[in-house]
């Protein structure tokens, strides 16, 4: 379909420039990684961490927080896209948008993997976590991050380019993510051995999600580029 | 002859005026004796049930309105797929008015879940799988009609809401498990909003009716928006006629003068 090769490659292209605008802007270190370790204090501060309130919780709190960072990455990933108009110039290059899709998704789970790898190091000085079932955390950190970037994505270039995008974005992505933080919660628990029982059944729910959301998106970027 | 008619039609607005039609109003007294009936058989009329006592009666509306919320999030999901395929007004409108009834319902089902959920457990809220789900989605499509609300050209905004009414009906399943496996581990199931089959003739009844009256007042409802929704646009239609009439007064005389 597209004249500049297959889907991939207009999905590696996208991905490439996403990630040097990164590079260069340093939003996502200068800015979101630090509102994300502010969370986690802000949580130690409500949930006083003596009474071990804040161990017990420490996979719920720790999502959330990815989900918060998550949806500033998302703002700032298609904010930039909106406000010079590349999402038209994206559309007139005759890239594949599913090609266009992958690229924005793959950009933003690298990005977000990477908060992440720094907030477990965070998690693990500031509320002594210590982590047991290393394969099945890596499983369920990188299924569930691709779902987070699947269905953020549509959402993300859906709200982009509205004057409320700031309260909206959050307002439809965060119910859509619910089982996301439930089974990406309930997972990190089991490899932290908090609940005796396997975890693999809610890394399969992550990678159900993921795949129903990068399968979704891939179709609905069409239109999504189109009309809305 | 025929001119005249013509220009009669012109003239007078050939749109309805009205969201009511002789269709509805049948509909409407269906729904209305169903209703009727469910209140006198419910209320009135059936015995307490063995396991519940009289909350069975919050039941007798609890399901009819859940079953009413999930038809019209379904024309809703359909409309969107159908918006996106075939793109005309007519499936469009029929989505967002589904998606308003359907959260309407929702939420009058989240509310006599929670009441009935006082009686019976002591607190209004328990994470309990439906209500939890019930809860995820009634924001879902809060954030639907959200979108729906911007002013945007119509073909933008339609293409908006289908977007959002085909992910978030893909989610409804994932969301269901989600909870489900979470719930599992601390408890079992409750029998809030399932037909006990062991129900009695005028229990069963009394559910069957009122289940009859939720569907017939849902669809009436989705009737009466979705020609609401379209007599709004026409007069959205109507008000840039008119501001395009008025700016054309405006310039004829400046026209005038220049000749």
């Amino acid at each position: 379909m597209s004249q500049s090769g297959g889907v991939l490659s207009d999905a590696l292209l996208v991905a490439r420039k996403d990630l040097l605008l990164e590079r260069r802007a340093k939003i996502g270190i200068g800015q979101v990684l630090p509102f994300a370790i502010l969370v986690l204090l802000l949580f130690a501060f409500a949930l006083d961490p003596d009474r071990g309130i804040l161990k017990l919780a420490t996979p719920g709190l720790f999502w959330v927080t990815v989900l918060f960072s998550a949806v500033l990455t998302l703002q700032r990933s298609f904010a930039l896209e909106a406000e010079d108009g590349i999402l038209e110039a994206l559309r007139l290059s005759g890239m594949s948008p599913a090609g266009i899709y992958l690229g924005k998704v793959t950009a933003l789970t690298i990005e977000l993997l990477l908060l992440e790898a720094v907030l477990v190091l965070g998690v693990a000085v500031l509320y002594d976590t210590k982590f047991l079932g290393i394969p099945l955390l890596f499983a369920i950190a990188l299924l569930a991050t691709l779902g987070i970037a699947g269905a953020g994505a549509v959402y993300g270039a859906l709200a982009a380019r509205l004057r409320s995008r700031e309260t909206l974005l959050p307002l439809l992505l965060l119910p859509l993510l619910a089982p996301v933080l439930i089974a990406a919660t309930r997972g990190c628990e089991v490899s932290l051995e908090r609940e005796a029982m396997s975890g693999w059944p809610w890394a399969a729910l992550l990678g159900i999600f993921a795949l129903v959301y990068l399968t979704l998106g891939s179709f609905l970027f069409r239109p999504l580029l189109e009309d809305a | 002859m025929t001119t005249t008619k013509i220009q009669s039609a012109s003239t007078v607005s050939p749109a309805p005026t009205g969201t009511g039609s002789r269709g509805t109003k049948v509909l409407g007294g269906f729904a209305l004796v169903f209703l009727i009936i469910a209140v006198v058989y419910g209320l009135f009329i059936s015995p307490p049930d063995a396991q519940l006592g009289n909350t069975i009666r919050i039941i007798y509306m609890h399901v009819p309105t859940v079953m009413a919320a999930y038809l019209a999030f379904i024309i809703t999901a359909v409309s969107s797929g159908m918006y996106l395929w075939k793109r005309t007004e007519f499936w469009d409108l029929l989505g967002s008015s589904g998606a308003e009834i359907g959260v309407l319902f929702f939420a009058v089902t989240i509310v006599d879940g929670a009441l009935w959920g006082k009686v019976t457990w002591g607190v209004f809220w328990r994470w309990e799988p439906r209500l939890t789900t019930s809860a995820v989605l009634l924001i879902m499509y809060i954030g639907y009609l959200a979108v729906r609300a911007i002013p945007a050209d119509p073909r933008t905004r339609a293409t908006r809401c289908a977007i959002i009414g085909i992910v978030a009906i893909v989610n409804v399943p994932i969301v269901h498990k989600a909870v489900d496996w979470w719930r599992g581990l601390h408890q079992g199931k409750t029998v809030l909003g399932t037909i006990d089959p062991e129900m009695g003739g005028t229990q069963l009844f009394a559910m069957y009716s009122a289940l009859i009256a939720g569907l017939l007042v849902c669809v009436w409802l989705l009737i009466h928006r979705f020609r609401a929704g379209f007599l709004a646009e026409r007069a959205s239609d109507l008000g840039l006629d008119q501001a395009l009439e008025e700016r054309r007064l405006e310039s004829s005389p400046a026209t005038g003068e220049d000749a």
